[in-house]
This record gives C-alpha cells, sequence and structure tokens, in this order.
C-alpha cells in the first residue's frame, strides 16, 4: 500500500538553518597570538627561519625590557602618547562638528562634502614639509598631522551618521514643539552615536598610522623616531619591539572605544 | 478647543493626493479616519497636525486650548517613535523639559501618566525592554504628559497584533471615559473606527476625498468586542470600501 511504504521511509528533517551569526568567542584571538608567536619562536630556535628573515620573539622580549629598565620606554612612549592624543582629540573634535554641520545645514553640505572629498584621499604625510612651515618644526607639525589625518574619516564617519538618524524621531520631536537645539541635543546627537563611533574607530587606527610617520621624519624621540632608528641600524629584535608597542597601541585604543560603546550604546537591541 | 479643515487640497507634484476635505473635528470625540491603502489618510493627519503643508486648503483652530496644555496638537505614531536611548521616564520627560517643567512638577506630570498607562513599575525599563504594547502605551502616556487639546493617532495600533490591540482598545477606552478627549484616529482596520470612533470619516481612494461620515451614537463605555450592532456597522463601512480598496491594490504606483 502507498500509504505505508510512505511511513516506512519516513526520515528526519536535516538542520540547515546554522551559520551566519557571529558569536563571541573569548580567547581565540588571544590564542591566535599566541600560535603565531610560539611558530616564530620555535622556527627561529630550531635554524629553520634564519635570524635575518625574523628576529626570535624571546630576543625581541629581551630588547623590550632593556628598554623598559633604561627609562627610554616611557620617553618614547610618553612623546607619542601626548602627540596621539592631542592630534587624534583636535581632528575628531572638529571633525565630529564639522560633520554635525554638514549633516544638518544644506548649503554647508554643498559647500563642504566636496572640498572633504578633495582632502580625503590626499596621503596627509606629502603635507608634512607644508605643515612644518606653517605650524614649526616641533610639535605643532605633529599635532597639525594627526589632527588633519583624523578630521576626514571623522567628517564622512559623521555626517553619515547623521543622516541616518530616524527621520520618525525629529519627526516627532518637531510634533511636541522641542526647539531646533532640543532636537540636535537630545535626538540627532545620540541617535547618530554609534556611527560616530564606529568612525573613531577608523580615524583613530589612521591617528596611529599618521603618528608614526610624524615621528620618522623628524623627531628624536618617539616609537616612530626609534623604530626608523633602528630599521637603518637594521636591529630587527628594536624594530619589532616597535612594532608590537604600536600593535599594543591600537589594541588598547580598539578597546576604549569598545568600553565607551558599551557605556553609551547600552540601549541598542 | 476644536478643529475646522477647510477645503484641504493636497498634491505630490502632479499626483492629487487629497481633494477638498471638509471637515469639523468636535472637542471631547473620537473622530476615525479610514480609507483604502494610499488614500491620504496619513497626509490629512500630517497636514492637520502642522508637520506637512497643504497644497490648497487651511486647518482653523476653533477656541483656545486650556491654560495647563503644552502642545495642543499632539501625536501618537503607529512605529511608538519612542527614544531608544531614554528610559520610559526620560521618554515622557523629554516633552516637558522643553517646556521649562523640571524637578517636583515634572515628577508629578511623570507619575500621573505613567499611573494612568499602568506603567508605573516600568518607569525605568529602556524601549527595547519593552513589547510593543508597551512601548505603544509609553507613547500614550508621553501624549498625555502635555495635556494635549487634541490627539493626533497614526495608526497607533496597526504594529501590534490583535490580541494586544484588544487590550490597548480597552485602555484608550477607559481613558477617554475617564477623561473625554478630542482625538483624529487613522486607521485602516474598521474594526477599531467601530470601536472608538463617535464619528467615522470613510474616505475615498486616491485622490482622497470624503464619502460619507457614519455617527455612531453607542457610548465608547458599552461597545465591546464582537458588539451585533457594531458588527452591522462594520460591514456597512466594509461595502462602501470594498470596491475603492480593489481598485487602490491593483493601482500601479508612480512613485
Amino acid at each position: 500500500m502507498p500509504d505505508q511504504s510512505a511511513q516506512k521511509k519516513s526520515r528526519r528533517v536535516d538542520f540547515r538553518g546554522g551559520g551566519f551569526a557571529p558569536k563571541s568567542r573569548r580567547w581565540t584571538g588571544a590564542i591566535v597570538f599566541a600560535l603565531i608567536i610560539i611558530a616564530a619562536e620555535v622556527g627561529t630556535q630550531t635554524g629553520f627561519v634564519s635570524a635575518l628573515t625574523l628576529p626570535k620573539p624571546s630576543d625581541v622580549l629581551e630588547t623590550f625590557q632593556d628598554l623598559y629598565s633604561s627609562g627610554l620606554l616611557w620617553k618614547h612612549l610618553g612623546l607619542s602618547l601626548s602627540r596621539l592624543a592631542i592630534g587624534a582629540a583636535l581632528g575628531a573634535s572638529i571633525g565630529v562638528s564639522v560633520g554635525i554641520l554638514i549633516g544638518l545645514f544644506s548649503y554647508i553640505r554643498a559647500g563642504l562634502v566636496p572640498l572633504v572629498a578633495a582632502i580625503f584621499p590626499i596621503p596627509k604625510i606629502a603635507l608634512l614639509p607644508l605643515f612644518v612651515i606653517w605650524f614649526g618644526i616641533d610639535e605643532g607639525s605633529k599635532y597639525a598631522l594627526i589632527a588633519f589625518g583624523t578630521f576626514t574619516p571623522t567628517v564622512v564617519a559623521t555626517y553619515g551618521a547623521v543622516d541616518n538618524v530616524d527621520r520618525t524621531l525629529i519627526r516627532m520631536g518637531q510634533s511636541f514643539g522641542l526647539s531646533w537645539l532640543s532636537i540636535v541635543r537630545k535626538i540627532v546627537l545620540p541617535g547618530a552615536m554609534p556611527g560616530i563611533l564606529s568612525g573613531l574607530r577608523i580615524s583613530l587606527a589612521i591617528a596611529i598610522i599618521l603618528l608614526v610617520a610624524a615621528e620618522m621624519l623628524g623627531a628624536e624621540f618617539g616609537i616612530g623616531a626609534y623604530i626608523l632608528e633602528a630599521g637603518s641600524l637594521y636591529d630587527l629584535e628594536r624594530l619589532f619591539a616597535g612594532v608590537v608597542i604600536l600593535s599594543l597601541l591600537g589594541v588598547l585604543v580598539s578597546a576604549i572605544i569598545t568600553v565607551i560603546e558599551r557605556r553609551l550604546l547600552g540601549w541598542r537591541t | 478647543m476644536k478643529l475646522h479643515l477647510n477645503k484641504i487640497d493636497h498634491r505630490y507634484g502632479d499626483m492629487a493626493v487629497l481633494q477638498g476635505i471638509d471637515l469639523e473635528i468636535p472637542s471631547g470625540r473620537i473622530v476615525c479616519l479610514v480609507g483604502p491603502s494610499g488614500c491620504g489618510k496619513s497626509t490629512l493627519l500630517r497636514i492637520i497636525g502642522g508637520l506637512e503643508r497643504p497644497t490648497g486648503g487651511e486647518v482653523l483652530q476653533m477656541g483656545e486650548p486650556s491654560s495647563d496644555c503644552l502642545n495642543p496638537l499632539t501625536y501618537i505614531f503607529q512605529d511608538f517613535a519612542l527614544l531608544p536611548w531614554r528610559s520610559v521616564e526620560g521618554n515622557i520627560s523629554l516633552v516637558i523639559e522643553d517646556h521649562g517643567i523640571r524637578g517636583a512638577q515634572a515628577r508629578a506630570i511623570i507619575d500621573d501618566v505613567l499611573a494612568r498607562t499602568k506603567l508605573t513599575d516600568f518607569a525605568k525599563a529602556l524601549p527595547k525592554q519593552l513589547s510593543g504594547g508597551m512601548k505603544q502605551r509609553v507613547a500614550i502616556a508621553r501624549a498625555l504628559a502635555v495635556n494635549p487639546a487634541v490627539m493626533l493617532m497614526d495608526e497607533p495600533l496597526s504594529a501590534l497584533d490583535s490580541q494586544t490591540r484588544e487590550l490597548l482598545m480597552d485602555d484608550l477606552i477607559a481613558l477617554w471615559t475617564r477623561t473625554p478627549f478630542t482625538a483624529v484616529y487613522v486607521t485602516h482596520n474598521l474594526a477599531e473606527a467601530v470601536r472608538l470612533g463617535h464619528s467615522i470619516v470613510v474616505l475615498s481612494r486616491r485622490p482622497g476625498r470624503i464619502r460619507e461620515i457614519v455617527h455612531l451614537d453607542k457610548p465608547l463605555a458599552e461597545r465591546s468586542f464582537g458588539d451585533a450592532d457594531l458588527e452591522a456597522q462594520q460591514k456597512h463601512l466594509w461595502t462602501l470600501m470594498r470596491d475603492e480598496a480593489r481598485a487602490a491594490d491593483a493601482e500601479l504606483l508612480d512613485a
């Protein structure tokens, strides 16, 4: 009977709906780092990788310790951090303000968006000589370079974020008779915050890149200067120690933004 | 305060959306606007509250709103329009803090509207923690906080499931029975219209014109789910609208 044979051939429906949903997997990132470092250590110890190709991670660590105990670490790092902080703060705050103005006013948008598009692709490092003339050979030109480099991506991210603020919320504000300033402060700004923060993530990474570039071109101290000096002496251990500091700096900045996001954007679903 | 709509015309480019709408919104009554989709009923509501400028005609406020009214024409939106970064009480405080009401006075208003909408226990919750029905209760509480002369409700229950809709309808009726308010209630749901409307304005399909105004005399508090006379009214409305709705559904959109 067809009925019975149909019943006999019963088969469980296979699950096919998994994947495409990133989950938080703690420590996986750390394990990847550890594996790469261990592989490099084993490779250099056994001679499989020659000392000229890659320094031993343990030697890099030793160099790092020397740097720390000689006190030079804080000299380099302190200068670099203050340059980064001042430059990025300048660039990001001006960038956020200009981005909000572009998002709010049509004339400012029409006037400034092409200008921003024109200066965005300029490699800011190329302008360092100009900044040296404008702002002086010492700290001023470095601040300006970092600020300028953080400014453009921040502007673009900010006005995009303002554009993406839910218009129904703005209409709601208007329908309750909220003042223009209240709408900007209480609806547009918080609504744009997710986009602004994810823009800052990119801007600050660019700021670190420019920090090193600025220090390579004219600084006695700073991580960039340290790396440049190591590189010209072909001192790979010191070069890598410097690069590791930069990576850690990047991770730190990104972690700080994550903390800010958690505090400010807890309302997101 | 009552509203008078005087020969409202509206067009988007070449497309006429509303034509010659003349309507009185009497004080203390709920006027439902129904019509097939795309007939311009939501546009009309936006025009009434000043969120859109009509191509022709005008909306007149007759008489003064009461002195404690902070925002005479107050909307309740279909998608709630709550600020997701503010708690329930923060969302209510948003609309009164701009009027300089702070501190104890604000507290009193917030506590009062939360109690009236049965939200007292949820004052600190964020919108993301609330169900759709709760969110719309918050929006109703927010609207009550400014003591509106006219509530403009744009399909307030359309985003909710049918059980929640019944519950909220009962809440709205209870609110109105305690203190009658004036409201324009846009909906495509005829069951809502016959439950909540003192009069029901049937609009034709685009361009929207007033086809018929149905008056229901039965007091709101006595209406309930599945009443035979309401069903009959609903049927009458549906016969009025069916052909229009079908034609509107088959229309191509040149948008």
